[in-house]
């Protein structure tokens, strides 16, 4: 289990060894020691391996991910996960702005609260918040789905496209073509479904979540469009 | 009245400020209720390279034979911070045009054309191609605000990264394509419901300013490990604190659009109004670069209405390293030709006119997604008009280059030039033709 310290290691020398392992390798297990906020970190990953950070992390750790699986044991700067596309990025303390920004798939789990654009322009990702998110959070959310367990900020879900998003307390205020939409079952299906690869199976009541989704008003441009922006 | 005065009328006369253009588009504004959506860069005239000359050789400089006299137009691009530059054949490059905007043949003539000719071309909002990639020897990537398609592995085969912040014509907007265009497998790539108006961020998603982009690039080259040259791409509109700031945050290579430069549909008020001539960009450009100590080092490419190896001169005489293409481009593929003249009246306009891009109903098969309208361009007669194109841009810029007595394109310089107008004079900032007069630097 290789284990790197980053105020030994400089952080290319890093980042050029995870994106160098071969497919075979039995280095599956990486532990990171003293991140001390640096930017980039594990990030362009390509290998189903797992990397632990020991502490807190600055922007875009473990973009634009495929395959590993990355535990943050700390707080996480903006962009964390961004453009993700597969695996799972797991924040154990909280996520600043843009959080799984842009991200086609994998899953996104943040155990305090995320930032304001929590989600933003996301194209697949399921995104997992226990705490809230902040403002403009799904703002162009295209698929994908961001399930959250306290409250959501204002401009909710702002010009989204087919990103569902399930919030189980309240919402400030629902951004531009968002609306309110029933849970059917297909929906809460979804939903369990998102919080059991969570780890929350069975410890959260579906029943208290509402789903948010794109009223497709906006999705011609028309005159009488124009004053919904 | 007596003949004679009935004689004496006066003409019909158009105002020059409700002229019949004007008042067509105030009757289509009030039977639709939406602005006017369009192709192609800024119609209007502006001061452009048209308004420069170069002296030439004279008694004080004497030129190089024109065809025995090596002028070479080789380039390098990325040498800053990158482990692999990129050298072009010729500095005239491909701009990035989306797949979307533009048919997966003309995406691969594109290619094509490039590779003959020795440059790179670029990808564009929508992703890359897999026949994009497999007919472009040098390809680059851009990097935009709706990341759509953005996949790492494409960022990985990759040979530059351009990243968007905008272009010039429309500085400060985001992407349109409209539902025509969005077949399946244009939705398929983006990631949206098929016929929907798409509108892209106009702003990156995860970074705002200066400092962030700098953070963001060191991002792309960490997933990258360090190979590849990045680029920066903004429209022209304060070209000497933009290139500063893109140069502060770690570019490797500075894009800079001005407003003639095409786009594949954006509002007509936006492409007429915003953003300023390329003319009047690339001396800002170059300033901002000189004050660094970085020109030469931080490459500077200009595009935005380039048709021309004078044109291409001009930039660089100017101090740019290289430029972008295109319209040009596109017009020597096939867009706009009296070819299909019958069709294009049948649309309502006129070969050389056609601008409704968006609707995706291109009779030359460029930008369109339709299969029937796309089989219309062959990808490799279509490529080989290309490189010819190119070949004769790069031929004329050497011939220019000769004649002033440079060995290499970039030893143009902006003594070898003259302007016409005071306006272009000003922007150029070389002297009125005749004159010693730079407007606004040498007294007046
Ligand atoms: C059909 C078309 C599509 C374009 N798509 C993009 C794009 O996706 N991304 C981008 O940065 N610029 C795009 N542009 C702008 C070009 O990259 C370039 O800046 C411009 O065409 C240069 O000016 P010129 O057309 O006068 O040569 C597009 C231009 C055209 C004509």
């Amino acid at each position: 289990m290789p284990n790197v310290d980053l105020r030994q290691t400089a952080l290319r020398e890093l980042n050029q060894a995870l994106h160098h392992l071969r497919p075979d390798t039995n280095e599956t297990h990486w532990l990171i020691a003293n991140p001390d906020g640096r930017h980039a970190i594990a990030c362009g990953l390509d290998a189903a391996i797992s990397v632990e950070i020991e502490g807190n992390v600055g922007y875009y750790c473990a973009g634009m991910n495929k395959l590993a699986n990355v535990v943050i044991n700390g707080n996480a700067g903006v962009g964390v996960a961004e453009n993700m596309m597969s695996g799972l990025v797991h924040v154990r303390g909280d996520a600043s702005q843009a959080a799984g920004a842009t991200a086609q798939g994998g899953m996104l789990v943040v155990e305090g609260n995320a930032g304001a654009r929590c989600g933003i322009s996301m194209k697949g990702i399921d995104i997992v918040v226990k705490g809230s998110i902040g403002h403009m959070s799904a703002f162009m959310a295209q698929a994908g789905t961001l399930t959250v367990l306290g409250d959501a900020g204002e401009a909710l879900g702002d010009s989204l496209y087919e990103a569902k998003l399930f919030v189980r307390g309240s919402v400030k205020s629902l951004g531009a073509d968002c609306v309110e939409k029933p849970m059917r079952d297909e929906h809460r299906e979804l939903l369990h479904a998102k919080l059991t690869a969570a780890g929350l199976n069975g410890e959260i009541d579906i029943g208290e979540f509402k789903r948010y989704g794109s009223a497709r008003t906006l999705y011609h441009f028309h005159v009488d469009n124009a004053g919904a922006y | 009245m007596d003949d004679h005065a009935r004689k004496a009328r006066t003409l019909p006369r158009f105002s020059a400020t409700f002229d019949p253009a004007t008042m067509a588009e105030i009757r289509r504004a009030a039977a639709t209720g939406i602005y006017d959506i369009r192709g192609a860069g800024a119609k209007r005239k502006l001061p452009h390279f048209d308004d420069l000359l170069f002296l030439g050789a004279s008694i004080s400089r004497y030129p190089l034979e024109g065809y025995r006299e090596r002028c070479s137009t080789e380039v390098v691009l990325g040498g800053r911070f990158a482990k692999k530059p990129i050298t072009l054949k010729t500095p005239i490059t491909i701009a990035g045009m989306s797949f979307g905007s533009l048919s997966a043949n003309a995406k691969e003539a594109l290619g094509r054309g490039a590779t003959l000719a020795g440059t790179s071309t670029t990808t564009g909002d929508g992703g890359m191609t897999q026949e994009e990639r497999g007919h472009s020897q040098t390809l680059v990537y851009q990097y935009l605000p709706s990341r759509y398609g953005m996949n790492p592995d494409d960022l990985r085969k990759a040979d530059a990264i351009e990243i968007v912040i905008g272009q010039g014509a429309k500085p400060g907007g985001g992407g349109m394509l409209l539902g025509q265009k969005i077949t399946e497998r244009v939705a398929g790539m983006r990631c949206l419901p098929p016929g929907i108006d798409q509108r892209s961020a106009s702003r990156h998603p995860d970074w705002t300013g200066p400092d962030d982009l700098e953070i963001k690039m060191e991002e792309l080259r960490e997933i990258t490990d360090w190979e590849k040259p990045i680029y920066v791409k903004v429209g022209a509109s304060r070209p000497y604190y933009d290139t500063a700031l893109a140069a502060k945050s770690g570019a490797d290579v500075v894009v800079i659009d001005g407003m003639q430069g095409g786009t594949a549909a954006t509002q007509d008020v936006f492409i007429e109004n915003v953003g300023i001539p390329t003319l009047a960009a690339i001396r800002p450009a170059v300033q901002a670069l000189q004050d660094l100590g970085l020109h030469r080092k931080v490459q500077l490419i200009i595009s935005g209405g380039i048709r021309s190896g004078a044109d291409v001169a001009k930039a660089l005489a100017l101090g740019a390293d290289a430029v972008a293409i295109g319209t040009g481009a596109l017009i020597a593929l096939g867009d706009n030709d009296p070819m299909w003249e019958d069709e294009y009246q049948a649309l309502g306009t006129t070969a050389g006119a056609y601008d409704d891009w968006h609707e995706g109903r291109d009779p030359a098969g460029i930008t369109t997604q339709d299969p029937e309208l796309s089989a219309r361009l062959d990808p490799v007669l279509a490529g080989r008009r290309l490189a010819n194109y190119l070949a004769v841009m790069t031929l004329e810029a050497q011939t220019i280059a000769r004649a002033c007595g440079k060995s290499h394109l970039h030893n143009l310089e902006p003594e070898d030039l003259v302007a016409l107008t005071i306006e272009a004079a000003a922007m150029a900032g070389v002297p009125l033709a005749g004159t010693t007069w730079i407007p606004g630097r040498t007294g007046f």
